[in-house]
């Protein structure tokens, strides 16, 4: 009797691992709503105007978005790294079409223009957010990130981190739903 | 070209691992005995390997070559060089790498220098060292490359956390590792004489040096870490159970439950089930630290959720190794002989109580560390766990366990007698009402924890040196000494903390230059605030000058530092060390009106608690030579504290 | 108990502080865990008042007020849907401003009206404890520090 309560003893510590490791893995696998979804998906662009980044070009505003056309909006900054990594998908969906607009976050021209040199540049606009003060008042949390915004200036989806190669159909369909 | 190599390097180790681990296992079998020999070059060259990646990668720090990921997004050739060369081991991947090079040098070591063990069981203990560096090496390599290049180099690199700038943390992790690594023996020697049922005073005396090795290092770095935290983070505290500190105290309260039952399996053959599960759960527990919460699975899931890869690796990996050991030690631990019994009243049976207790605040903080991600995870709801919780659940346990560790040294082996027990220990059990009584008197309206903690601290203190009472002193064994000297350390960093959290004086203002305010027994002239350049960043640095009775006057100069890159501001406190404690001064921002905010501490007695923390490792130190230098002790040991009282 | 059975004792002795421990730790978590809030949380919830909660948003474009004192100060914590006023006592962390996040612990004095005991907050949303700054792979982290 002592002896087979000993050996059932003797597996409670994998038992009590296994049901920790089962939480902890539940844990990952569930849909984590953790990454910081934007408040303001859903609503209008706060407003905002944005001297270019370029030389002689006029302001990026949010009122110049509800012009009827869907456009990505793309917060970027110079100084960092996963934003050289969605260039190239930023590049392709310009080919595929989508309007893109640049938002430089906490930057100056002249490295911004130098790294648009270096990765190429899929922008039709480019704000100069020195401050981040339009970027947080979008809700983004850091860069890179980007937006869907509709042709009434209501942002309809968000996109956070690095653009990857798998993630361009995700950014087109968001595109077309937003037409 | 080096960080190539660096890869190539970091391939032909984990070859060299699969084949320790295949090489180890084989000589098991009947007729394999030739293949150990092959075993030990193996384990040499897989160290050799390893190491050669890290110098790799420490190089690209070095030279910041910027075509590298890691170092495009952790370092800058604007950082000082010391902190780029602190940079690899400041991020992910590379202190993974440095993990992972610990351990292979750790296996070295072990084929190496391992001549106690049974040969078998030694095969089996280096196999099982090359299955967790073969896990390891799988989880760099696939998930955590250090060496991935960038398609495009960056003209700068990221820059290095400011925070993290600091000499402090450039010896930090590395002495952390050691000590969880070290425990990783332990572990491949738990799971070498479960293979081999070898469970007995040899297998003990092998593992113990490993553990207490493992357990100085751990020591040295959990006080480090905490001074660390103490004056970098300028909010005058000194441990936040913060998760990741968490993380190096689990492993710690482990290892000491280890180091004290591997004692008594070596010098009595007792508890040894008791020892193989101590040896798993320790290991069990760095790796939890490491992986599960450095991973920040715990404190960000955001970071893990980018990358789901990652953690599923980490926790398919510590399923296979906790797991597998768990159900190594459900199947063979019943087939070992048990070991010598021993009476209720008997060193043992104190030692038993120290585990029981050490195991149950292990307890405590692991429910507390998991227990955001299990209520997230079954309910959705996000909480945090904090200080309230492990101070009212570790803290009463934590002074229990010190009553206990001032008795069982003063206990005889096998049986003893409890008249007996108290008669030895009546004079620190004196000490400790005398204190009792004179701080109730002198310092009325304590605290009850902070009460108890002076009150015990006091006892314990005496009680510690007792074992030295009317002995040789040249002819106490060093191990004697390490134990004498562990539980004083034990004792004076108790006293530091109760007197911290006891008598600590606050005073936070607002003040213009040319004001005096009183903190304490001191009254600090504020005297200029200037601007100062540094090599990455320029202050703004308030000078402070302190005055108390007729003592020189101390100049501190606590600023906030602006960091160019990455922008970002941090505050220098400035500390002032006295013998009866500590001025800690933060400046904190200007306000309207020419004010500057000032922060303001005294700390009676606070350093205190890392030099018991000091005193602790020490102990450890002196234990670990007495037990390696040659013997003419081994009778003390036997008969313990015969001639004590 | 010397004669038989030490080590089923000693196993049992084991299973009861560990459970011991887990009945401890559970007991103590329902009154010390500290739960996270958004404002719109906390308004719609209805947070019982006086307990540790910790809050987390955005600190209000032009809602910081400093008090006379020199120490306190006044702000507004909002997740663009609802708003909490906080006050604090301290020196703010370094990273500390209007518009970028925050995360405070302390208590509901009011509904609506937060103490904060202590500011957690770094730029980044996602609080991440000092010590694991720079730690991890985190693709927004780059303005955090």
């Amino acid at each position: 009797m002592s002896l087979r309560t000993i050996r059932i003893l003797l597996w409670l510590p994998l038992v009590g691992f296994l049901i920790v490791l089962g939480l902890v893995f539940t844990g990952l696998i569930r849909p984590h709503d953790a990454s910081i979804r934007s408040q303001m998906v859903g609503r209008p662009l706060p407003a905002f105007s944005l001297p270019s980044t370029r030389p002689r070009q006029p302001p990026l505003t949010s009122a110049s978005f509800a012009d009827g056309k869907v456009r990505l909006v793309n917060i970027f900054a110079s100084w960092c790294v996963p934003c050289v990594v969605e260039m190239p998908q930023l590049a392709q969906l310009k080919q595929a079409g989508v309007a893109i607009e640049g938002i430089a976050s906490r930057d100056t021209p002249a490295d911004s223009l130098a790294f648009l040199q270096r990765n190429g540049d899929p922008y039709d606009r480019i704000g100069d957010d020195k401050t981040s003060a339009a970027q947080i008042a979008i809700g983004s949390s850091g860069v890179p990130e980007t937006y869907v915004v509709d042709g009434k200036g209501v942002i309809r989806a968000q996109h956070i981190g690095p653009i990857q190669p798998q993630d361009v159909a995700d950014i087109l369909a968001a595109v077309r739903d937003a037409q | 070209m080096i960080a190539e190599a660096g890869l190539a390097a970091l391939w032909i180790a984990a070859m060299l691992a699969a084949l320790q681990a295949f090489l180890g296992l084989g000589s098991l079998k009947a007729g394999g005995e030739e293949l150990l020999r092959a075993v030990r070059p193996v384990a040499v060259a897989q160290a050799v390997m390893t190491l050669g990646a890290f110098a790799a990668l420490m190089w690209l720090f070095y030279s910041t070559d910027l075509s590298v990921e890691l170092v495009a997004e952790d370092s800058a050739s604007t950082v000082p060089t010391l902190y780029r060369i602190a940079g690899t081991w400041g991020n992910h991947e590379g202190s993974m790498l440095l993990w992972v090079t610990i351990l292979a040098i750790a296996g070295a070591a072990v084929a190496l220098l391992e001549r106690r063990l049974p040969e078998r069981t030694l095969a089996a203990t280096i196999a099982a060292q090359g299955v967790i560096a073969l896990g390891f090496f799988a989880f760099l390599l696939f998930s955590s490359n250090p060496f991935a290049r960038l398609d495009i180099a960056p003209a700068e690199g990221n820059g290095f956390n400011p925070l993290l700038q600091d000499p402090g943390l450039a010896f930090h992790p590395p002495t952390l590792y050691v000590g969880y690594v070290g425990l990783s023996v332990a572990f491949s020697f738990a799971v070498g004489a479960l293979l081999t049922r070898d469970v007995g005073p040899a297998f003990a005396k092998a593992m113990r040096p490993w553990v207490l090795g493992a357990w100085v290092f751990l020591t040295l770095g959990i006080t480090a870490g905490s001074y660390w935290a103490y004056y970098e983070l300028g909010w005058g505290g000194w441990w936040f159970w913060d998760p990741t500190e968490n993380a190096s105290l689990m492993p710690w309260l482990a290892a000491t439950a280890l180091l004290h039952s591997v004692t008594v399996l070596a010098t009595r053959d007792g508890l040894r089930a008791w020892t193989v599960m101590l040896a798993v759960v320790a290991f069990s527990m760095s790796m939890v630290g490491t992986f599960l919460v450095r991973s920040g699975i715990l404190t960000s899931v955001h970071a893990f959720a980018l990358d789901p890869k990652r953690g599923a690796f980490i926790l398919v990996l510590l399923a296979l190794y906790i797991g597998g050991a768990l159900a190594l030690f459900g199947a063979r631990i019943a087939t070992v002989a048990e070991g010598n019994r021993f009476d209720p009243v008997s060193r043992e049976g104190a030692l038993v109580i120290n585990n029981l207790l050490l195991s149950v605040i292990l307890a405590l903080v692991l429910i507390g560390t998991l227990y955001p991600l299990a209520a997230e995870s079954m309910t959705g709801e996000k909480l945090s766990v904090g200080p309230p919780y492990f101070n009212a659940t570790a803290g009463p346990l934590a002074l229990i366990l010190v009553a206990v560790m001032a008795a069982g040294p003063a206990m005889r082996w096998r049986r003893d007698e409890i008249v007996a027990v108290a008669r030895r220990i009546a004079i620190p059990a004196a000490l400790t009402v005398i204190a009792l009584v004179a701080i109730l008197l002198l310092a009325p309206g304590l605290r009850i924890l902070p009460l108890l903690g002076l009150t015990l601290a006091a006892g314990v203190a005496a009680a510690s040196v007792a074992p030295l009472w009317k002995r040789n002193l040249r002819r106490t064994p060093l191990f004697t000494w390490g134990m004498v000297m562990a539980h004083l350390g034990a004792a004076v960093s108790l006293a530091g903390m109760a007197s911290e959290s006891a008598f600590t004086k606050e005073t936070l203002i607002a003040a213009r230059p040319g004001e005096t305010v009183s903190v304490g027994p001191y009254a600090i002239r504020f005297a200029a605030v200037d601007p100062v350049p540094g090599q990455n960043f320029t202050a703004v640095q308030a000078t402070l000058i302190a005055t108390r009775g007729s003592a020189d006057p101390i100049t501190l100069t606590p600023a906030q530092r602006t960091f160019d890159n990455p922008p970002q501001t941090t505050s220098e406190s400035a500390i002032a060390t006295r013998w009866d404690g500590q001025l800690y001064t933060v400046v904190g921002e200007p306000v309207p009106g020419g004010r500057w905010q000032l922060r303001l501490w005294w700390k009676p007695f606070v350093t205190l608690i890392w030099l018991g923390g000091a005193l602790i490792a020490i102990g450890g130190a002196l234990s670990l030579l007495g037990r390696s230098l040659p013997r003419r002790k081994v009778v003390a040991e036997s008969t313990g504290f015969a001639r004590f009282g | 108990m010397k004669a038989k059975n030490q080590r089923l004792v000693l196993a049992l002795l084991a299973l009861v502080a560990l459970v011991g421990a887990v009945l401890l730790g559970m007991s103590a978590l329902k009154d010390q865990a500290s739960y996270f809030y958004s404002p719109s949380d906390a308004v719609r919830d209805h947070v019982e008042l006086g307990r540790t909660v910790r809050l987390g948003g955005m600190v209000e474009k032009g809602s910081l007020r400093r008090e006379p004192d020199g120490v306190t100060i006044d702000f507004r914590v909002t997740d663009g849907a609802a708003t909490v006023t906080a006050r604090y006592t301290g020196i703010v962390p370094d990273l500390f401003r209007e518009g970028s996040g925050v995360v405070a612990e302390g208590r509901f004095t009011a509904p609506g009206r937060f103490a904060a005991d202590t500011i957690l907050a770094k730029h980044d949303e996602n609080y991440k404890p000092p010590e694991l700054a720079g730690n991890g792979m985190h693709e927004t982290g780059s303005l955090k520090r």
